[in-house]
């Protein structure tokens, strides 16, 4: 025995709730496009269907002496002991990138080695150490 | 000897505070309706006492006293006294004390400012602020403590953070916390509403004040971060959607929401336990935002240490918070009827709100999504701004619309007014012109430069007929015409805005379609607390046969040794130019990124413009009824 106020509060609840629950799904589904993953370069090299088309980031030391620079881009190697990655980029560097140091790049992979970056991610204090690198590193440590 | 002090003030603030709870729950229970005499006597005394110590730290930063480890770690004697100021809390502890100052501060301002006269909802604002207050204090002093001393005292402290030795990083701190922790007082107003049951009018007369405070100050605190990241993070942007932009963002949507609906509730047409909805989810969205900031999960400049117990305390708080506001929400659940009608201000401006919740949950699932991806399986992601833009710039379209139409209408019940009119027929004019000076192909950024350009005009006609009649909205006025201009200059900066990556040595000249750079030598230069290389470039626009000079830096701070690239920048009236230059490994090639940024200065203002809405209708509140 519903009244009229009762089924019509019901029926704007309802409402509200499948087009919230719409929403959600949308904005799921635009944020599963256009997430960024994140990959040690062993998991690249480990990895079979690995991400071309798509920008992804990588993370890892920057190998000590492998930073050359010439005209157009700077050229440096990442790694996480296991396996390497030759980086190439072009822009300026943020201020604590250097060699033996922890660099994330972001941008597309050409093949399983070689890696055109569109950016390295900023870091703001030379004794932190992003989350994503220490576990890889620790992880290859075992 | 200084930090012996800060203590005792602390604790007999924290001591004063459990006083007042105490006073409040026995004065609950007396049925006259007298805020006795020591209840605000207490009130002065806790704000006294929390301010007391405040000045300590302060001195202990100004006068260098290492002896305070919190000193000696984020100051150092060589540092400009405007940095040791800011150094007070450009930390952890510091910042918290800060944050509790500025909730005692509310507390007080709001016992002695409020005119409202039903005692039962005062006294049980300052119960809730308290109980706030009490449980801050005691992680201040358990957790966080910003007097802990050190032995033997060290002669000379670690310095603060070169990037953080900033004007306008300097000043965005205090604001985004009066933004931030302001909102708390509407926390606590809300929920002492529904206890205390007062009418929709005196609830939104009582908060609305505060309610624009905070919006004004976190507006500003907003821009100022992102002034800083603009000139100082080198990449030439102002807003990246990282997570901790975004947590300063999310209690702005709801706060923008609470400042529209509010006006619903004055005029008592409805949405009271929406409104009190919104004010508890407003200090939720500050106390997650703290949270995110404050836990070690971002990678960020505000992560100052990596102490998980910090995060599991403010989670603890967090959680514990919104189930006893949800608790107290159904267990005094107000009632209320009311039927909207579609064409009426109060729809619009509740279309206002689903939009601000929609960006809430847009910008709120974007920043924990990749959290919770990660603790739950492990896989590691990162949402950056193609997802925002993706999503958001859309709905932009509609916003715009609705800002255009909505305020036109009256309260209640509206007609649709004549939509051809010659606003529109401006508008479309004023868009052609602008279509065929800039060429754009993308329909979404034309129908978008199509809806700001309406905006705009639309509310400078409402601004002239406001004036013919004499009845001026002027705060509303200016915060959209603001809001509209703040979308056109960022459209127009997004389309115009170029950029250049390549490497020279000194003496080199690179040339690009429109320019010619001149990397024309090196000269050294040092100052107090840094050594620095500067650049001296010739720029030359090849068009315009502009010729201009800038002097990107690479500095070498002693205190910690810390390397910054500064970004040199050429800000004229239609555009930036904008160059900065990094060296690796000491070689004698420069890395070299060059860009021009149209209309910067605009986009500061339009920002401005929207905040300096929020500020007139606070000094105007009492016309505005």
């Amino acid at each position: 025995m519903l009244n009229i106020k009762v089924k019509n509060r019901l029926s704007i609840f309802i409402g509200l709730s499948v087009i919230s629950i719409l929403i959600i799904i949308f904005i799921f589904k635009v944020l599963e496009d256009n997430v960024l993953y994140f990959y040690s370069p062993s998991e690249i090299n480990n990895q079979n269907d690995v991400i071309f088309k798509k920008d992804i980031r990588i993370g890892g030391m920057i190998k000590n002496g492998s930073i050359q620079s010439n005209k157009n881009e700077i050229k440096f190697i990442v790694t996480d002991f296991k396996n390497e990655i030759i980086v190439s980029y072009k822009g300026t560097v943020p201020a604590l990138f250097a060699e033996g140091k922890g660099a994330v790049v972001e941008g597309k992979l050409r093949d399983k080695k070689y890696f055109v970056a569109k950016r390295i991610l900023a870091k703001h204090d030379e004794n932190y150490m992003p989350p994503e690198i220490k576990e890889t590193l620790e992880k290859n440590a075992r | 000897m200084l930090g012996d002090l800060g203590i005792i003030f602390v604790s007999t603030a924290l001591l004063i505070s459990l006083a007042l709870i105490y006073f409040s729950l026995h004065e609950v229970k007396k049925s006259n309706n007298v805020i006795p005499k020591n209840i605000y006597n207490f009130s002065l005394f806790q704000l006294t006492f929390s301010l007391l110590s405040f000045i300590v730290l302060l001195i202990g930063y100004i006068f260098s006293d290492f002896s305070i480890i919190n000193v000696y770690e984020n100051s150092h004697t060589t540092k400009p006294l405007f940095y040791k100021i800011s150094g007070t809390w450009g930390n952890h502890e510091g910042s918290l004390l800060l944050w509790i100052n500025i909730l005692v501060l509310f507390s007080s301002l709001f016992l002695f400012i409020n005119k409202n006269k039903n005692k039962k909802f005062k006294i049980f604002t300052l119960l809730f602020q308290n109980l706030l207050i009490v449980i801050f204090f005691i992680f201040l002093l358990t957790n966080s403590n910003p007097f802990s001393t050190i032995y033997p005292v060290p002669n000379e402290g670690m310095g603060l953070n070169p990037i953080l030795q900033d004007p306008a990083l300097a000043i965005h701190p205090p604001l985004l916390y009066i933004g931030f922790v302001g909102s708390s007082i509407y926390f606590s107003a809300a929920l002492s509403a529904l206890v205390s049951k007062i009418d929709a009018k005196s609830l939104a007369t009582s908060i609305k004040p505060w309610i624009l405070v905070s919006w004004f100050f976190q507006t500003v605190g907003i821009l100022a971060g992102s002034i800083w990241a603009y000139y100082e993070l080198g990449w030439g942007g102002y807003w990246f959607w990282d997570p901790v932009e975004n947590s300063s963002l999310m209690p702005w949507f709801v706060m923008t929401a609470l400042l529209h609906s509010i006006l619903v509730l004055e005029r008592k047409i409805g949405l009271y336990s929406w409104v009190i909805i919104l004010s508890i989810l407003t200090f939720t969205m500050s106390v997650t935002g703290t949270f995110l900031v404050r836990s070690g999960i971002l990678n960020s400049v505000h992560t100052f240490a990596n102490d998980p117990s910090r995060g599991l305390f403010i989670l603890t708080f967090l959680i514990l918070m919104v189930f006893s506001s949800i608790f107290i929400f159904f267990k005094y659940a107000p009632t209320e009827n009311k039927n909207y009608r579609i064409l009426s201000k109060e729809f619009f401006i509740l279309t206002n709100n689903w939009f601000m919740i929609f960006f809430l949950a847009v910008v709120l699932i974007g920043t924990l999504y990749p959290i919770f991806l990660d603790t739950l399986t492990g896989t590691k992601i990162s949402v950056g701004p193609p997802y925002y833009n993706f999503i958001l710039a859309p709905f932009l379209i509609p916003l715009l619309f609705l800002m255009t139409s909505g305020p036109k209408h009256k309260w209640i019940s509206s007609k649709i007014k004549n939509f051809f009119n010659v606003v529109l027929f401006l508008s479309i004019f004023l868009f052609l012109i602008a279509f065929f000076l800039i060429k754009e192909n993308s329909l979404l950024l034309n129908l978008i430069l199509f809806f700001s350009i309406y905006l705009i005009i639309q509310t400078l006609f409402d601004l002239y007929d406001d004036l013919k009649s004499r009845i001026i909205n002027l705060s509303r006025i200016i915060s959209h015409l603001g809001f509209g201009l703040l979308i056109f200059f960022i459209s127009i900066n997004h389309i115009f805005s170029q950029e250049n990556n390549f490497n020279l040595k000194p003496g080199e000249t690179k040339e690009t379609d429109n320019y010619v750079i001149k990397f024309e030598n090196l000269e050294k230069f040092s100052d107090s607390n840094y050594k620095s290389i500067i650049g001296h470039f010739k720029i030359l626009n090849k068009k315009k046969l502009f010729k201009e000079n800038l002097k990107p830096e690479i500095r070498i701070y002693n205190k910690p040794m810390t390397v910054t690239y500064e970004a040199s920048i050429n800000s004229r009236f239609f555009s930036d130019t904008y160059l900065t230059m990094s060296n690796i490994s000491n070689s004698d090639i420069f890395n070299i990124k060059f860009q021009k940024k149209p209309f910067m200065n605009f986009i500061w203002l339009s920002v401005l413009l929207i905040s300096l809405g929020g500020l007139i209708n606070f000094f105007n509140r009492k016309k505005s009824i």
